[in-house]
């Protein structure tokens, strides 16, 4: 019974690859080769199982009961205003991805050649560029926002991807080369909605004292599912500062990955993901050190509540070549109702014997103290927990750029609107 | 200040309670009138916290017998917050940490929560600010400390501030103030004692409860209560609080201990 079961539910997911493959048109324009490659790659390639430690706890059936295909952009939603001190990119499928503006001092496009020769660079150095989701992606982007920093560049850069309609699929591709002693703070911000499906695949190349502050706002509603990959190379003395935040989606997941090519770079990474009513949201992390001194301050936080599920696999590597390494990982996870489930696991892996690797996990409900100290002070039980749970999410929250207040991050993790 | 005249704020009758399956409190008897200030002394583990989280509504703890009637009401099926909003305060022994959440955010809103108790308007932001500034003079407080998380990174000196500041802007008919003095040197004490004075009215009452005399010699009360094995074993005035500096515990153990013979 289980073997057929297993069988069938094989037969179901190369269905859905065969027919996502189906849908999509002719492979063209500048990413042409990369789509003929993500195509193979794919038909070869089943969809992830549960079987693979990978994907122990994360079930793929939200995505499968999709029927997404790459289709042209729609109306834009109702956005907040970007500010005035930020440089706001609609990546959906138009002709011309900066609609007209000129980008401002300190970024430049990649001219095609440069594409070809840098796009895949990074996944390939983070060992990621035969990942399925990343297949998926190059399956089905036909463009890519590929961009040279150099010097600081003043603006924060907004990138903006909606997918809202049924059976859509919206595929982002980004590419960042930061030069030495670059900057720039990126913020991602991912829409869905219906049945659709969003995907990002971004590779970053961080330069000799360039630093790169990201951050990802994943939001969701309905059916809509999320599936991002973000690689970086760090040269010695980069920063990366990553942030994210993931809510509302029915399967979310993200996948870090950041190579410390040389070591001496620091790297900071905090994230916070919510999952309610059936939803799956998961994070795997990986960072690697290839040579000495470099930092690691990474900080995931979860909520899970209703029937939602939460996974979180932060992979620290740390070879011999990477002698005084100093990292820490904190997971926090907090536990709202009986059938949620949360699954967190750090994996160190430690050859070198002079570092400092710090880790670890807790999960927990809402301390009854805690609540009964604010119930105490007049705040009704559900205000009380409200609070505490604002008071969570805001430690990661406060750490995304600050063009992210404008999409309201708060009030949709708390699912206030 | 002692009027027989008074209105009886708070009356609790043989109350007994446990937390878990072990009995705490058995058989409490006090009734505190408007304008009086309490003392509650007594070791560790004779059951005055219990006392006083019982009296709040913490939810650890299950009223097992007896009564608590507060302005003439049943307090005992009342939740937490509406016991708060009526006036009914806890200062805590060990006010807890609570990350993220504004301590100035938190002010606001439960202030706002007994505002709306008495028939009084809410205060929006800029209104709050000014109340609470003026109230952060009762206990000599750093403004910087309204940007911070509630609690968090607060010495022990400064929490205890912090429960006064609320005590202060929540503006409480009893007060019952668990070892407030607990963990102070004597300049805090001294602050916070000053703060207590300044709040205490005709119309309020004080219960501290205290291991030491200290508190005592910068708060003056009109009854110390001597508790042991979960009963208040003695009353008087402030001078028993003199004889239980004086001569220690151990007279109590042996009332105690005749007591349970009996």
């Amino acid at each position: 019974m289980v073997a057929a079961m297993s069988n069938s539910a094989a037969v179901a997911a190369s269905t859905w690859v065969t027919s996502f493959l189906e849908r999509l048109p002719a492979p063209a324009g500048e990413l042409e080769a990369v789509q003929w490659r993500g195509r193979e790659a794919l038909s070869r390639q089943p969809l992830p199982s549960r079987r693979q430690e990978d994907w122990r706890f994360t079930d793929l059936a939200p995505l499968t009961a999709l029927a997404p295909a790459p289709a042209s952009s729609s109306a834009q939603g109702s956005w907040p205003a970007p500010a005035a001190d930020v440089f706001r990119l609609w990546l959906d499928d138009s002709d011309d991805l900066l609609n007209g503006q000129s980008l401002p001092a300190g970024l430049g496009l990649l001219s095609s050649d440069e594409v070809q020769q840098a796009l895949g660079h990074t996944l390939a150095a983070c060992n990621c560029e035969q990942h399925w989701p990343v297949e998926l992606n190059q399956a089905s982007a036909t463009r890519v926002l590929a961009l040279r920093v150099s010097g600081a560049v003043a603006p924060t850069l907004e990138l903006v991807s909606q997918a809202a309609e049924d059976s859509v699929m919206r595929p982002v591709r980004v590419l960042l080369l930061l030069e030495e002693k670059a900057s720039l703070e990126v913020l991602q911000i991912q829409l869905g909605s219906a049945c659709s499906l969003s995907s990002l695949v971004m590779e970053a190349h961080l330069g000799r004292e360039s630093t790169l502050r990201h951050g990802l706002l994943a939001l969701g509603e309905g059916q809509a599912c999320f599936l991002g990959h973000l690689a970086v190379e760090q040269e010695p003395r980069s920063h990366l500062e990553s942030v994210w935040a993931s809510h509302g989606w029915a399967l979310s997941r993200f996948e870090p990955r950041v190579v410390q090519v040389d070591g001496e770079a620091t790297t900071t990474l905090k994230a916070l993901q919510v999952a309610g009513g059936q939803q799956v949201v998961d994070t795997h992390s990986r960072v690697e050190f290839r040579g000495p001194e470099g930092q690691l301050d990474q900080l995931h936080k979860a909520i899970a509540d209703d029937r939602g599920r939460s996974v979180f696999n932060g992979a620290v590597k740390v070879p011999r070549a990477a002698q005084r390494t100093n990292a820490s990982q904190l997971s926090r996870n907090l536990l709202l109702s009986n059938q949620a489930r949360i699954d967190t696991k750090p994996e160190l892996e430690i050859v070198a014997d002079d570092v400092r690797c710090a880790h670890g996990a807790t999960v927990s409900r809402l301390q009854t103290d805690e609540l009964f100290y604010l119930q105490s002070r007049g705040l009704s039980a559900a205000v009380a927990a409200g609070l505490l749970k604002r008071g969570f999410c805001e430690e990661v929250l406060r750490a995304l750029p600050a063009a992210a207040a404008a999409w309201r991050p708060l009030q949709r993790m708390l699912g206030e609107g | 200040m002692i009027r027989p005249d008074a209105d009886t704020l708070l009356e609790i009758v043989d109350l007994h309670a446990r937390v878990e399956d072990k009995p705490i409190l058995k058989g409490v008897n006090l009734t505190i009138k408007a304008g009086e200030i309490h003392a509650v002394m007594g070791r560790n583990g004779s059951g005055k916290s219990t006392l006083s989280k019982v009296l709040a509504g913490h939810p650890a703890y299950t009223v097992t017998g007896g009564s608590v009637r507060y302005r003439g009401a049943d307090l005992l099926n009342l939740e937490p917050e509406q016991r708060a909003r009526l006036g009914l305060f806890l200062g805590f022994q060990y006010p807890v940490e609570i990350p993220g959440v504004s301590n100035l955010e938190f002010l606001r809103v439960s202030t706002n929560a007994r505002r709306m108790e008495k028939g009084e308007e809410e205060l929006d932001t800029f209104a709050f600010e000014d109340l609470v500034r003026e109230r952060l003079q009762v206990v000599q407080m750093d403004p910087a400390f309204l940007e911070r998380s509630v609690n968090e990174g607060f010495s022990g000196g400064e929490k205890k501030r912090n429960e006064i500041l609320q005590m202060a802007l929540l503006d409480p008919l009893v007060a019952i103030l668990d070892e407030t003095d607990s963990g102070l040197d004597i300049d805090a004490l001294r602050i916070v004692a000053g703060g207590v004075n300044h709040l205490a009215s005709p119309e309020n009452a004080t219960l501290l409860i205290t291991h030491y005399q200290r508190l005592l010699d910068v708060i003056t009360p009109d009854y110390v209560h001597v508790m042991a094995g979960g009963r208040i074993l003695r009353t008087g005035g402030k001078e028993l609080a003199l004889e239980l500096e004086d001569r220690g515990y151990d007279w109590v153990d042996q009332e105690l201990a005749v007591l349970e013979v009996a």
